[in-house]
């Protein structure tokens, strides 16, 4: 046990066990970006998959929305310490954008409109654990919030879930991307309080 | 390293207003902080529970010592203790100081906007004290939007700074109540007020833009409406986990 406060009782709501350690449960769906939100219409939108033998495969919004759809119910944990338990998304599946790639890399890079990148190894991404979702509580996705569409990786630490997602990179080592170069975790499992580097 | 918890003590409580206070922490072998960096707060309660949470880092020093401000949330959790109960003398844990994006380093060339929301002050004064104390010559200004006079961080040290500092311009924008004697009624930020306050696009400044959720948000789409690269603006939210409030 750490240093004790005397007279710090707090709000006792980390007994709920669907919390990760170190975390809080909010009600609210705060923000956090790095920078402005980018703008980009689905007629413009184009989901891709590059393996590192260079081949594509790549979906537009209406190729993208004519694949199985599913809905996901789950929580959510941000590395600044929120966690939002029972949320609904709708989405894509990977292991439905997966199934016609072969691959041999283990890890990938997730590249955002915008700009903005983080590294997934690829097993975090496929066998039920990972979707691109346009759908946030039955309403079309907020573009704050990463409309149109966004990377759910929910096991992990909410940054790894890409807003505004463009396409999944194939890579043979695993690269850290955007805060995993700027003092965050180059995974980001929760449970593990895999937070900071 | 700077993901372990370490003892820091409680060295001074300064209020800054009426519902926050800069809190003074000394932590053995610290080397201050990158200006912009955040530390995590750990309470620990006497049967263990435990809270954490995440608050700027106002001073910007090599030092054992580091300063905090922190702004008291209504319902919140360690917010109320930090800044009613907790007393000089005591101990709590603090891991970091953490963060490298939303930083300013000595070595940047280019000139800094700054543009805070209410508490959103605080990295950005880190920034600031960080500047003043370097050789860097690049012209830094600050866009201080604040509720009242009365709400304002670094009272002090911003007005002598602002007449003093041949390097810093800083101005204010009241939302709802202004000084004696100033020369526009309060109201709302509005795109063409932050424009004229703020270096032009063709200055080619860092932007740094922090405060609520919707300040920030709604800040970042004027300057991007307004030619302004979304690539040169960086943002950080503040304030709890807000969004609703």
């Amino acid at each position: 046990m750490g240093i004790i406060s005397s007279g710090f009782h707090g709000k006792r709501q980390t007994g709920n066990p669907a919390l990760p350690p170190g975390q809080y449960e909010t009600a609210s769906f705060p923000v956090l970006t790095a920078g402005p939100a980018p703008y980009v219409a689905t007629a413009d939108w184009e989901f891709f998959i590059r393996t590192e033998a260079g081949e594509r495969h790549a979906w537009s919004w209406d190729a993208f929305m004519a694949l199985p759809q599913v809905d996901i119910r789950t929580d959510i944990h941000c590395v600044t310490s929120w966690s939002k338990l029972g949320t609904s998304w709708r989405g894509v599946s990977l292991d439905t954008l997966f199934e016609d790639v072969e691959t041999t890399s283990d890890y990938t890079t997730a590249h955002s409109y915008g700009g903005y990148t983080t590294n997934v190894p690829l097993q975090d991404l496929r066998d039920g654990q990972a979707w691109v979702a346009w759908e946030f509580d039955g309403e079309p996705l907020e573009r704050a919030h990463g409309g149109p569409a966004r990377l759910l990786v929910p096991h992990l630490y909410f940054w790894k879930s890409a807003k505004w997602i463009n396409g999944i990179e194939l890579t043979q080592d695993d690269l850290p991307g955007f805060w995993e170069s700027n003092g965050y975790h180059i995974h980001g499992d929760p449970w593990r309080e895999e937070r900071y580097s | 390293m700077s993901t372990l918890w370490r003892v820091a003590d409680v060295v001074s409580g300064v209020p800054e207003t009426e519902t926050s206070r800069t809190i003074g922490l000394r932590v053995d072998g610290l080397m201050g902080n990158l200006a912009g960096q955040h530390i995590d707060i750990r309470l620990t309660a006497d049967d263990g529970y435990t809270a954490v949470r995440s608050y700027s880092v106002a001073t910007a020093s090599m030092d054992e010592i580091i300063e905090i401000t922190v702004d008291e949330l209504a319902n919140g959790e360690v917010s109320p203790y930090l800044v009613r109960d907790l007393a000089v003398g005591d101990q709590l844990e603090i891991r970091g100081p953490v963060g490298g994006w939303f930083v300013w380093r000595p070595t940047d060339t280019n000139p800094v906007q700054l543009i805070a929301g209410g508490s959103g002050i605080v990295p950005l004064m880190s920034m600031i004290r960080a500047h003043e104390a370097s050789e860097n010559p690049s012209p830094f200004r600050l866009l201080y939007s604040l509720k009242s006079p009365e709400a304002g961080f670094y009272r002090e040290e911003l007005l002598t700074l602002g007449q003093q500092s041949p390097k810093l311009t800083v101005d204010y924008v009241y939302t709802r109540s202004v000084p004696q004697g100033w020369p526009t009624a309060p109201k709302r930020l509005t795109a063409e007020t932050l424009l004229a306050n703020i270096l032009p696009p063709d200055a080619t400044p860092d932007t740094f833009i922090c405060g609520q959720t919707i300040f920030v948000e709604t800040v970042a789409e004027w300057l991007v409406e307004s030619g302004y690269p979304a690539a040169s603006i960086k943002t950080e939210r503040f304030g709890g986990t807000g969004g609703t409030r």
